[in-house]
């Protein structure tokens, strides 16, 4: 191809546009390609679908006053809900956000702002592999420490630490990003105005990263808030209200498995139930993130 | 103020440092600076300090068992508490099978969807169609779990591995993939279900990478008179076959951590391997998921978190192999930002 | 007995078919647990399933509070108990915990966090001092008694219970298989792959069985009821005993793994061909196949309390003096060969005394007043001796230094 004396040989001595033989046999061969990459979109988005289809119909009859205000039902029962499960995630996830934010926005500013060399490096390198460290490893792990030892018991504040270490990550990534994106003459202009850094950065770089901030924020917590593996082995679960974290607590991916794999055909329609409203919490914060994001783009 | 360093650069604001005490320092002791920066510091260092104490613990708590077996823990497919042998071979097996079909499924898949998103798609279509498929790794692991237990599973056991059993299972050699009772929970289900879950992945990488490939190479194709499929095979698949690798493998370190999903269709059994896709196996972390918490001797629960170890160290290979992949191909580009 | 065909397989009508059929075993126990006059609270249980889920609201129970006999009974919420305890472990009685336990709150506010996590998990959470209390059916070893973290620990019987073998063959839904403890342990180790085996076939004459691959389900956690199965293939398979052996978790020649007997019998349930072991109430209570298994006395028995009660009293003069005891393939015609205890783990010497005060309540609920509802649920109540034995243990342990029953 690259030989310009083989090129020469491939002109045609009609005309380069004329249909040949060869010329529609790739043509054909090209739709045929497009319309198998168009299936594969095709395939992409409708597993979506099809999943939340699912979720929305066979869901839908488990929601009722009940299902948000009673606690589970002895086996084999019909009735009750999720109530204790969904303070639970609430005030497990309100907790990890309380430990996880601060370490992941001080993390991404040291990263975009103080951090230098190698070591930004270093620990973005760990922040990346924590990132895909498998959530269940994390659970091992705060089990080793928090259940075993320093608390002693399975408890509320094993899962939110859990679930704290996996939205670390997701936080600074977001965090470094979004601050390296605010212009270096807004920092000009504050020090020059003789500003000490910390003010800077608290005054003036991350308000004008806020929106980009607030999505890596809640793009963390609709991840962690449908973690399971880890809290199977930190927090336990939960059939009645607590508010005591160093107690096992429920949370809604923990009674979702439990109703799942139960023989009882009323606890699957709950099971249902439970996944429609673990995603419409998702798909509400991740709604707003996109509003949000939108806004700011414009 | 005039003590300020500023003739060296702007490139970067780690580089403006105070030349001198800070004005805030000399009122008070420490200056509000200094705890801030320190705050900072404290915060980017618990990061490397949780993955270092992470690590260290689990080797701890794993060497009983590393010690007894050796190599054995990884090259044995005895798992038998009764017998106190503990060879996790059959979870490492499971794990790679389920993670290489998923990828073999969703490779293709992903970046046709990328392929249609950056090269075909009209362009009202695009944000919603990426989107849309983006959204997938938005829905929990134990909602495709739950979803693949009710929907899937029954689906597999009736209508697809009877299929594959009659339409593969006669040729030789891959027909060995596909022998014996249907049960619909097994290594093959797993692996569609992780397929699923890793598509998400593999197509916004790819999406990226194939955005980062520059317009003037598929303009050139084109303009040599190829169609839209010549240009992406000839001109555009080349150029980003690194970035497209390093997604896939992005893939398989999702695939190769993923828990509940898989658990609730795997079938759950330390059976001895099989050549067969249709036996119910265990993947590292569905084994974690389910003897956990309740193994019951020393030997056994340091052997579990052997394959905790094992899984923790596999997956870092991985990633840091996709990251390397991407990245070179993101400097390749000389556009920064591709990452993850 | 092997003749009662259940003609309607509705839930409830098998339920209340149980618990009539035994509402005398029931009483017995109940009469010699504690020299009360507790036919009140018998017949209404009997009488309670027939109209549905509305739970006997623990009134009637509670409101007899017996006098007699220096009887101690828990009549009600106790100042200074903690409000809150957390057990973990056996599937086999979860479902009868969770109806102790949330009739237990209505009586005394105690909100007991019981998580069905498997036996070995229960072990395990015990030992780690993770849970206030454990639940196993499958007694602890001496080994594992040495590792626990807290000092001795005690076992209290609570119930009995059948372990099913439990299948769902399309076309066979009401007939009940007859299986010898061979069968059972060739079809587990995978050397009888269908259901038209010669071996099955010639014990179940007249039924015509399928030629489909048989799909066998087993635990996928510690599991009491795996012990219980194994323990009892073990004892009449030697092949099954040198190559698999009895344990909460075993090395499972084939199938897959469900977890909690909830998940088997959900797996059993979803798996058309596929045969599981269950406590029984998880069979009854989704209308699964539930076969008769041949005793030690060569009869085929049908899995229920009197045959369970039956193997209790076989074994009772063998119950060593800190209860742990296995009761499979006993002597005794009617005698159901795969029943067992099952118990919950305390530590004796507890340091939180108000949460030991609120432990020892729970248990002495439990092994008294509560065993009324283990008949409606198809686990047996425990025999008198057994209970009179458990009192001694509860009276034994102590909080924080001093005795921890408040003695009501």
């Amino acid at each position: 191809m690259a030989d310009p004396s083989t090129l020469s040989f491939k002109v045609s001595p009609v005309s380069p546009l004329a249909p040949d033989r060869r010329y529609v046999a790739r043509k054909f061969y090209g739709r045929f390609m497009a319309g198998l990459i168009t299936v594969a979109a095709l395939v992409g988005v409708s597993v979506l679908w099809i999943i939340l289809g699912y979720v929305i119909v066979r869901g839908a009859p488990a929601i009722n006053l009940d299902f948000f205000t009673q606690r589970p039902l002895p086996y084999g029962e019909v009735g009750g809900g999720i109530a204790p499960s969904i303070t639970g995630t609430l005030l497990i996830l309100a907790v990890a956000a309380l430990i996880g934010v601060p370490v992941g926005l001080g993390c991404g500013i040291y990263l975009a702002e103080y951090g230098r060399g190698s070591v930004v490096e270093v620990i973005r390198f760990c922040s990346d592999l924590l990132a895909g460290l498998p959530s269940i490893v994390v659970g091992v792990f705060v089990w080793a420490i928090l259940v075993r030892q320093v608390v002693g018991n399975f408890s509320g504040i094993a899962g939110a630490v859990s679930l704290a270490i996996i939205m670390v990550p997701i936080i600074v990534r977001t965090v470094e990003a979004v601050l390296l994106l605010v212009p270096y003459t807004l920092r000009e202009a504050a020090l020059a105005l003789g500003v000490p850094k910390w003010r800077m950065v608290i005054s003036v770089v991350l308000p004008s990263a806020r929106a980009g901030i607030i999505t890596g924020l809640v793009l963390s917590v609709a991840r962690a808030g449908g973690e399971t593996a880890p809290l199977l082995l930190t927090t336990l679960g939960n059939q009645f209200f607590s508010w005591n974290l160093l107690e096992p607590i429920g949370a809604i991916p923990i009674q979702l498995y439990n109703y799942a794999v139960a023989p009882y055909p009323d606890w699957h329609t709950k099971a249902w139930g439970s996944a429609l409203v673990l995603i419409s919490v998702i798909g509400i914060l991740s709604t707003a993130v996109r509003v949000a994001t939108r806004r700011q783009n414009r | 103020m005039t003590t300020r360093d500023v003739e060296n650069e702007i490139a970067s604001p780690a580089s403006w440092t105070v030349q001198g005490p800070p004005i805030f320092a000399r009122r008070g002791g420490v200056g509000a600076d200094d705890v801030f920066k320190w705050l900072v510091y404290i915060t980017a260092f618990a990061v490397p300090a949780v993955l270092v104490a992470l690590f260290i613990l689990l080797v701890i708590d794993a060497w009983p068992a590393l010690e007894r077996f050796g190599l054995g823990f990884v090259t044995s497919s005895n798992w038998d508490n009764v017998k106190e042998q503990f060879g996790s071979l059959p979870y490492i097996y499971g794990t790679v099978v389920t993670s290489l079909l998923a990828l073999l499924i969703a490779t293709p898949v992903g970046v046709g969807a990328a392929l249609f998103v950056t090269e075909y798609a009209p362009r009202p279509l695009r944000v919603p169609v990426s989107f849309t498929i983006e959204l997938l790794a938005a829905i929990p692991s134990i909602i495709f779990g739950l979803w693949g237990f009710f929907v899937l599973t029954p689906i597999m056991r009736s209508t697809v591995e009877p299929f594959m059993k009659s339409a593969v299972g006669p040729l030789p050699v891959i027909g060995s993939l596909f022998q014996g009772p249907s049960v619909g929970k097994d290594l093959f289900t797993g692996g569609v279900i992780l397929s699923i879950m890793i598509l998400p992945t593999i197509v916004s990488i790819s999406r990226e990478v194939l955005l980062a490939v520059p317009t003037m190479q598929r303009e050139g194709m084109l303009a040599l008179g190829a169609t839209r499929w010549e240009a992406i095979r000839e001109a555009i698949i080349p150029y980003a076959r690194v970035g497209i690798a390093g997604a896939a493998i992005l893939g398989l370190a999702r695939a190769l951590g993923e828990t509940m999903a898989v658990t609730m269709v795997i079938g759950n059994s330390s059976r001895k391997i099989t050549g067969s896709l249709l036996t119910p196996g265990y993947t590292m972390a569905s084994a974690i998921a389910n003897q956990f918490t309740e193994a019951d001797n020393p030997l056994y629960f340091s052997a579990i978190v052997g394959v905790a170890a094992l899984l923790l160290v596999v997956s870092a290979i991985v990633n840091v192999a996709a990251r390397l992949m991407i990245w070179q191909i993101s400097r390749g580009v000389a556009k920064g930002g591709t990452r993850g | 007995m092997t003749t009662d065909r259940p003609e309607t397989t509705s839930r409830r009508s098998m339920v209340a078919r149980l618990s009539a059929t035994f509402a005398g075993a029931a009483f017995l126990a109940a009469c010699g647990a504690e020299a009360e006059p507790a036919k009140a609270p018998a017949a209404p249980t009997a009488a309670a399933k027939a109209e549905p889920t509305k739970a006997p609201a623990a009134a009637p129970p509670t409101a007899p509070a017996p006098a007699a006999t220096g009887a101690v009974a828990i009549t009600g919420p106790f100042e200074g108990e903690a409000k809150t305890l957390t057990g973990a472990g056996a599937t086999f009685p979860a479902a009868l915990y969770s109806k102790y336990f949330n009739e237990y709150n209505k009586l005394t506010k105690v909100e007991v966090n019981y998580q069905s996590i498997g036996s070995g998990g229960g072990i395990k959470a015990i030992s780690d001092q993770t849970a206030d209390f454990g639940a196993t059916d499958s007694p602890m070893t001496d080994a594992q008694l040495k590792e626990a973290k807290g000092g001795e620990i005690l076992h209290i019987p609570m119930a009995l219970g059948a372990v099913v073998a439990t299948y769902n063959i399309p076309g066979l839904e009401t007939t009940k298989l007859k299986f010898t403890g061979e069968t059972l342990a060739a079809i587990f180790l995978g050397t009888i792959t269908k259901w038209n085996d010669p071996k099955i076939a010639a014990d179940n004459a007249g039924v015509k069985l399928p030629a489909e691959d048989i799909v066998s389900i087993h635990r996928s956690d510690g599991s009491g009821t795996s012990f219980v199965f194994t323990d009892y293939l073990s004892a009449v398979s030697a092949e099954w005993k040198t190559k698999v052996g009895a344990s909460t978790t075993v090395n499972w020649p084939g199938g897959v793994g469900g977890k909690g007997n909830e998940g088997v019998a959900g797996e059993v349930k979803q798996t058309p061909f596929s045969i599981g072991y269950v406590e029984l109430i998880y069979a009854v209570q989704n209308k699964l196949g539930v076969g008769l298994i041949k005793n030690k006395a060569g009869q085929f028995v049908e899995p229920n309390l009197a045959g369970v009660t039956g193997a209790a009293a076989a074994a009772a003069g063998k119950v060593a003096p800190d209860l742990r005891v296995s009761i499979v393939d006993q002597d005794g015609a009617a005698t159901y060969p795969i029943s067992s205890f099952t118990w919950i783990l305390a530590y004796k010497q507890m340091t939180d005394a108000a949460k030991a005060t609120a432990l020892t309540r729970l248990l002495w609920w439990g092994t008294h007043e509560a065993q009324k509802f283990n008949g409606d649920l198809g686990y047996a109540p425990l025999p008198a001796e057994i209970v009179t034995k458990g009192e001694a243990m509860i009276k034994s342990i102590t909080g924080a230094g001093k005795p921890a029953f408040p003695g009501k």
